[in-house]
């Protein structure tokens, strides 16, 4: 048995120290997967055409993490999608002390996703966290968030959301100030309630921003990293199973020295990113209003 | 007043009453109150965590202001990590990146912008699609070229590859094809060369554009984690937020939460106190980027 593979001392993971990256295997699971390299940073590489993608198809671990990062997408998105909007709608009025609101909604987007996600981590504790403590308040016995997959997806969705509702907002914000008054004098003129001034003025002339909000926000979660990484609590089910793309890419490079099959995995991210922007830029002509053309 | 200078509200033409005036200017505060709360709560808890003693905080009905109050966690972290090393590392690296990157996307954007070269917009183009790809993909290449030049757990690890950044390069080549031509001609009238016009002209008529580019590029490089986590390892070259991630025990061992929150206010105090001062350009860049789609 090859020693160099098999001295699994540190974790990579929650930022623990490798001390060198070239001899360091974890996840007992796994281990036996460096026998399999292409290039493990030691030997020369060797060129294996496409063996690498090949593998990542039959590979579940790629697949249990492709399931992961769709699942956050599709409860992300369309929470922050939302939300940012309404954010952006009530900062749009004018209303004395509404600048206190957009500078605090826009601390979480300046403090750093280590320091974001240590903080919710110990928010969501549930013996002595203040989420489980509100929720008793309530008379709901709160789960055990970062320790089951299910619960730590939620808890991640809701510090992602918290994280970027501000930045959203102030993206749609852009957008709403751009809109000339005189559409809305216009309306008002011919007696037009304010939820149809909304619906009729303000949705599609603010379309084109949310078609940018929508693929910037797909783009950045393809990539979601941090979160993922540091939240779940070490060893728990959640730890050893929620994995996203980039982490499942990250302890291929760094802890199984797959630099090859990282790099594979990176590009398939990298296609469906490609995939789904494209097949957005062919759908906008569906809902997408410029006032322009 | 001309009278489409007239402020214009969205209410309806009926007055309302004061009643329902009452109900809604109660709805909409309450709501902004919850709204600043929601996101400013989370810090203080951190704050306040951070100054609890160790055998405090473990408490099920959670206390806000700690009681007794102390310091022991700051002492603490000072004893895991070299505080003193670990924020000038950070401070190093923020700054000295901020400045690099500047100076060389102003002069890549002076060359897209100001000078005539034949394939100059062709050129432009493709190092625009260069945002395109996404930077997981350029981890790993770019770690092996770091190592192979040498560079692992070196500052230059840290800084080079963040020096050349195509959004820098996109928001100062917009800024500087604003400005107008006549002043340039005059210089060259009078004998200056490109370096004065950039030095002298360009850069101080571009200074909102270049403190946008200063703010995001220092938010970047202070709050980096991944490309840290694997090219400074070793504690002389660490950064805060690597240093910070290492504070989490392992399963076994309880997480001292104090000092991990102390650690975070560390980390997050300095680019708070950047985004007090410099809101506006915070502002500005996230507006700039939204409307550019």
């Amino acid at each position: 048995m090859d020693t160099a593979c098999r001295v699994p001392t540190t974790k990579t993971r929650h930022g623990r120290i490798c001390r060198d990256n070239a001899r360091v295997v974890h996840d007992n699971q796994n281990w036996r997967r460096c026998y399999f390299n292409d290039w493990n940073l030691l030997s020369p590489p060797k060129f294996i055409w496409f063996d690498n993608f090949a593998e990542l198809l039959k590979d579940d671990a790629f697949w249990s993490a492709l399931r992961y990062t769709l699942t956050f997408i599709v409860l992300y998105v369309p929470c922050v999608f939302v939300l940012g909007l309404g954010l952006a709608l009530l900062l749009n009025q004018k209303v004395r002390g509404m600048l206190i609101v957009r500078t605090a909604s826009f601390l979480p987007v300046v403090a750093s996703w280590v320091v974001v996600s240590l903080i919710w981590k110990w928010i969501f504790n549930p013996s002595y966290g203040l989420m489980n403590y509100t929720l008793g308040l309530a008379g709901i016995q709160g789960p055990a968030w970062l320790f089951e997959p299910g619960t730590a997806v939620v808890a991640m969705v809701i510090t992602s959301v918290w994280k970027d509702v501000g930045y959203i907002a102030l993206l749609y914000l852009g957008g709403l100030q751009s809109i000339s008054e005189t559409f809305y004098e216009a309306a008002r003129i011919d007696g037009a309630s304010p939820w149809r001034c909304v619906r009729h003025i303000t949705l599609p002339l603010l379309s084109p921003t949310m078609f940018f909000v929508l693929i910037t926000l797909l783009i950045n979660y393809f990539q979601m990293f941090e979160q993922v990484w540091l939240m779940p609590m070490r060893d728990s089910a959640a730890d050893r199973q929620v994995e996203v793309i980039v982490t499942e890419v990250v302890k291929n490079a760094f802890s199984y020295n797959r630099m090859g099959y990282a790099s594979a995995m990176s590009w398939v991210l990298f296609g469906l990113i490609f995939i789904i922007t494209l097949v957005q830029l062919r759908l906008q002509k569906r809902w997408v209003y410029y006032e322009a053309e | 007043m001309k009278p489409s200078n007239l402020p214009i509200t969205r209410k309806p033409v009926a007055a309302p009453t004061v009643i329902t005036r009452l109900v809604r200017g109660v709805g909409q505060y309450g709501l902004m109150i919850v709204l600043i709360a929601l996101m400013v709560l989370p810090f203080l808890w951190m704050l306040s965590t951070s100054l609890k003693p160790q055998q405090y905080i473990l408490q099920t009905v959670p206390q806000w202001i700690p009681n007794p109050l102390t310091f022991e966690s700051y002492t603490q972290l000072a004893d895991r990590i070299d505080l003193g090393r670990t924020a000038f590392n950070s401070v190093f690296v923020a700054v000295v990146s901020t400045v690099g990157q500047i100076i060389i996307a102003a002069m890549a954007a002076y060359a897209f912008s100001r000078m005539r070269w034949r394939g100059r917009d062709t050129v432009f183009v493709l190092y625009l699609a260069t945002l395109m790809i996404p930077a997981v993909v350029l981890v790993i290449p770019q770690f092996i070229l770091v190592r192979s030049l040498g560079w692992v757990n070196s500052y230059a690890a840290l800084i080079v590859p963040s020096l050349f950044s195509t959004f820098g390069v996109f928001l100062l080549r917009q800024s500087f094809l604003g400005l107008p031509k006549d002043f340039e001609e005059a210089a060259f009238v009078d004998g200056a060369n490109h370096f004065v016009i950039f030095w002298r002209i360009v850069l101080p008529l571009s200074q909102p554009a270049l403190a946008t580019l200063a703010v995001f590029s220092f938010m970047g490089s202070w709050n980096a984690y991944l490309w840290p986590l694997f090219t400074a390892r070793r504690a002389e070259v660490m950064t805060l937020p690597v240093a910070l991630a290492t504070l989490q025990a392992g399963p076994r061992a309880l997480t001292e939460w104090n000092m991990v929150m102390a650690g975070s206010v560390v980390a997050v105090l300095p680019i708070l106190v950047v985004y007090l001062l410099a809101q506006r350009w915070f502002v500005s860049g996230v507006i700039s980027s939204g409307i550019k789609g």
